[in-house]
């Protein structure tokens, strides 16, 4: 074999390879609608989508993914109200005020980010959720709000790494010049960088979003588990994530509550799916904004 | 006429370092009032270094040392009584290569009104217009105010920079290679607003180009190394230069 | 002092506040669960099988089966990421499909955990009827595991300077010869650093093996690539959540979860030592 064949040989291989990522999206999108199929031939997407009410094993069943949708927005903005301050907090502050401690809090923050969401989950669970209990007088301390909380710490490295790369990628001139026309360093941080990083950082906050609505254990753990509509966000809420992971045990192979909980699957997979797809977009727009290709 | 009554900034006996790197070494030089006065020589002598300390840029990089004094209008710039931000108010910059912030024309010459608390619309449209006036860019971006600045050329994109920092109206100007990156025919407009700018203002260019120091500066200081090699009136420094350094540079026998 | 500067303060003291409050959430999560957790480890806790009903012994079974499930995960990520991102980096001739291929690299890494659980089961457990076993689960955190890596590596290829393939070139060197003998071993610090972090990413997952490999108890250490096994992390939930002794449980979790934690935290530790010993390398 002459060295040109050889090479193309090689240049093959790898193609396949790369390939093999996009057949791995393929098959999940794949497997969610195939698994899904059997349920919307008998139960109408709508019905499916706004039904008020989840009782995949009373006769007769009744499959409304409405509460568990509720469940993970409720759970989910929770989380945002608290991972977007700190994340994007903590990125303006490494960014602008760490001077040489930023070679301690880096790796500190990236330690937060390398915790496993079940170990989140049991802190929440065996810590957490009984302080949270005695100290806000609760019934439950396994609720949205605890849910919440955690999910939001979780979250909050993520943001943070997101937010200070778009932070770094702002050109250091626009800050010498606001610098130079007497701005402080606050205003300059306020009216010139975070402007100029905006896209960038909401692709931070759209993929942080995104991760917290996927995110699995921690919800399972903490979030109570109630299939309803919640009243407030001290109720006990079952979101779509959980309600996958703690009934497909229980499901009979095959039958519809199989079906319907790939249905749930498909439904989260699109959510999440949209929201990265968002996220792709605007940082694209954010690279052409700063005039940086890539 | 006496030339110590109008100085206006005085550089007395600066060292400055990075870290363990000394790049000015014992520098001594008066800038004039309403006189342009340039800074020559080679890359790396340290003329960016020296105007940005005029308005305490160098604060920005971390482990910078400054000693000596450098005086504005008879007080040290760096005393403890000194705020920076009025410093930077009052001594404006000019960059390399045009900045201007991803933000409308508008917007970026009004930017530094905000920024020092100007609430008065009318002023700041006033202001914003007579600025851009006096940078020459009026005629061209007076009908597009609210175009992101990115979207102009860089002669232009400098001119508003230019605009931007007369805004704040500051006594003193520091162009820093300002025509770095222009074309000559943008070159030449910068050229013709520092010759009318000086009327109004005490102007400081750094350039590596020595004809355009022939042309517009009335004093000019050659730098090497660190160190000042000599300061004086341009014609004289261009044409009976006292040090052989000086004369070797602009011979062109290095550089 | 002015307004302007008043304003920075409050400003600068909100930002501190920021990074404190997250600082302490993480103080508090190690506080606790070394307080609590400590007590409970002892080289028996490590070394022994779940007795009594999970109200005592150790979780070593968990230990092994979590090792096994890593290295397999690792065994399908490693090669496959790697030269996909040596396509990506290296040959990847612009167009449709690349972008393509980018764009589900990104989607792929944006898919929820349970997600892949499905995904794991519907393919690994009942397609190819591998069963619940270690095949399934390796397989399902192996893909899972693939867009880091695959980030990874395409972040330690870009960093190396693209006069070194230039010199290769100029030398007579082919493309396969200059990534293999140039590139690649220019980049295999940054490589390894990325591939760390995944491995301790990978330890700590759970939902996708809940349905693909994992049992909550089991009397033996598996046997082959087809037995189920038990796992650190789904121990951890099991514990919490089933079986008839909530307290005596408890304490048993704690123990586990701090060797989980301390297991993610040395990996973790170990990479960014490394990226940060590389990075005073290269200055």
């Amino acid at each position: 074999m002459n060295l040109h064949a050889k090479e193309t040989w090689y240049r093959r291989l790898f193609a396949v390879t790369a390939f093999s990522t996009l057949i791995f999206l393929a098959g999940i999108i794949v497997t969610l609608f195939h698994g899904a199929w059997p349920l919307f031939r008998e139960v109408n997407v709508i019905d499916f989508l706004a039904g008020r009410a989840w009782y995949p094993t009373h006769t007769p069943p009744e499959w409304g993914i409405l509460p568990l949708i509720a469940g993970t927005m409720t759970v989910t903005a929770g989380a945002m109200l608290i991972s977007v301050p700190l994340g994007v907090g903590s990125a303006l502050y490494l960014y602008e005020i760490a001077g040489k401690e930023k070679h301690f809090i880096k790796p500190l923050i990236e330690i937060l980010a390398g915790i496993p969401s079940v170990v989140y989950g049991f802190f929440g669970m065996a810590v957490a959720a009984p302080f949270i209990r005695n100290f806000l007088d609760l019934p439950v301390g396994l609720c949205a709000f605890t849910a919440s909380l955690i999910l939001g710490i979780m979250a909050v490295p993520f943001i943070c790494s997101l937010t200070e790369d778009a932070l770094r990628m702002v050109p250091k001139s626009f800050r010498e010049a606001s610098l130079a026309l007497g701005a402080s360093r606050w205003q300059t941080l306020v009216k010139v960088i975070v402007p100029a990083a905006g896209s960038g950082i909401s692709t931070a906050v759209i993929l942080g979003m995104s991760r917290i609505i996927g995110e699995t254990m921690t919800v399972l753990m903490i979030s109570g588990g109630a299939a309803v509509i919640p009243k407030s966000i001290f109720s006990p809420v079952r979101p779509m994530t959980s309600t996958i992971a703690a009934e497909m045990g229980e499901a009979a192979m095959g039958s519809l509550h199989y079906h319907a909980l790939f249905g749930i699957g498909l439904v989260l997979f699109l959510m999440t799916l949209l929201l990265n797809i968002t996220a792709e977009f605007i940082s694209r727009r954010f690279r052409l904004k700063l005039g940086l290709t890539q | 006429m006496d030339k110590s009554q109008n100085i206006r900034i005085r550089v007395d006996e600066v060292n400055f370092f990075y870290g363990p790197r000394q790049i000015l070494n014992r520098i001594s030089l008066d800038i004039f009032n309403q006189c342009v006065t340039a800074i020559i020589g080679p890359s790396g002598c340290g003329k960016s270094t020296l105007i940005r300390l005029f308005n305490r840029m160098n604060e920005l990089v971390p482990h910078s040392r400054l000693e000596g004094k450098i005086i504005l209008d008879g007080e040290d710039i760096n005393s403890s009584l000194r705020n920076v931000v009025d410093i930077r108010k009052l001594v404006g910059m000019v960059f390399q290569k045009p900045n201007p912030f991803p933000k409308s024309i508008y917007e970026n010459v009004a930017y530094g009104l905000e920024v020092n608390g100007v609430k008065d619309k009318l002023f700041i449209e006033e202001k914003v217009t007579d600025s851009l006036k006096k940078a020459a860019l009026w005629d061209e971006v007076k009908d597009r105010l609210e175009e992101s600045a990115l979207r102009l050329s860089g002669g232009q994109q400098q001119r508003l920079c230019i605009a931007r920092c007369l805004a704040v109206e500051p006594e003193v100007i520091l162009f820093d290679e300002p025509c770095a990156s222009l074309d000559p025919i943008s070159t030449k407009k910068i050229e013709e607003l520092c010759w009318e700018l000086k009327k109004d203002y005490t102007i400081v260019i750094v350039t590596h180009n020595l004809q355009q120091a022939a042309r517009i500066a009335d004093y000019t200081a050659f730098l090497y190394l660190g160190e000042l090699i000599e300061f004086g009136e341009t014609d004289k420094l261009f044409t009976v230069p006292q040090n052989k350094k000086t004369e070797e540079y602009l011979t062109g026998k290095f550089g | 002092m002015n307004t302007k500067m008043i304003i920075e303060k409050i400003g600068f003291a909100l930002l501190v506040l920021c990074i404190l409050i997250t600082l302490f959430f993480l103080g508090s999560i190690l506080y606790f669960l070394s307080i609590r957790g400590f007590p409970a480890l002892s080289w028996e806790f490590l070394t022994s099988f779940p007795r009594s009903g999970m109200t005592k012994g150790g979780i070593a079974p968990a230990i092994v089966g979590t090792f096994y499930l890593t290295v397999g995960a690792m065994m399908v990520s490693l090669p496959l990421g790697l030269a996909c991102a040596v396509y990506l980096c290296e040959y990847s001739p612009k167009g449709v499909w690349v972008n393509l291929i980018r764009l589900s690299i990104n989607n792929l890494a944006g898919v929820p955990s349970v997600v892949f659980g499905l995904f794991g089961m519907s393919v690994f457990v009942k397609f190819f009827d591998f069963g619940i076993s270690i095949l399934a689960g390796s397989l399902t955190l192996g893909i899972l595991a693939l867009p880091g890596i695959i980030s990874a590596v395409q972040e330690a290829l870009i960093a190396v300077p693209y006069s070194f393939r230039e010199a290769s070139y100029a030398l007579g060197g082919t493309q396969w010869t200059t990534i293999r003998k140039v590139v690649l071993p220019a980049a295999m610090p940054g490589i390894l650093t990325g591939v760390i972090l995944s491995i301790g990413r990978i330890a700590g997952e759970t939902a996708p093996i809940l349905f693909t490999a994992a049992t909550f108890y089991s009397r033996f250490y598996p046997k082959s690539l087809f037995s189920e096994t038990m796992a650190l992390p789904y121990h951890i939930y099991a514990l919490m959540t089933e079986g008839t002794h909530p307290r005596e449980q408890t304490v048993i979790a704690y123990g586990a979860a701090l060797v989980l934690l301390l297991l993610v935290l040395f990996i973790s530790a170990l990479a960014i030592y490394l990226r940060q010993k590389q990075r005073s390398i290269h200055g």
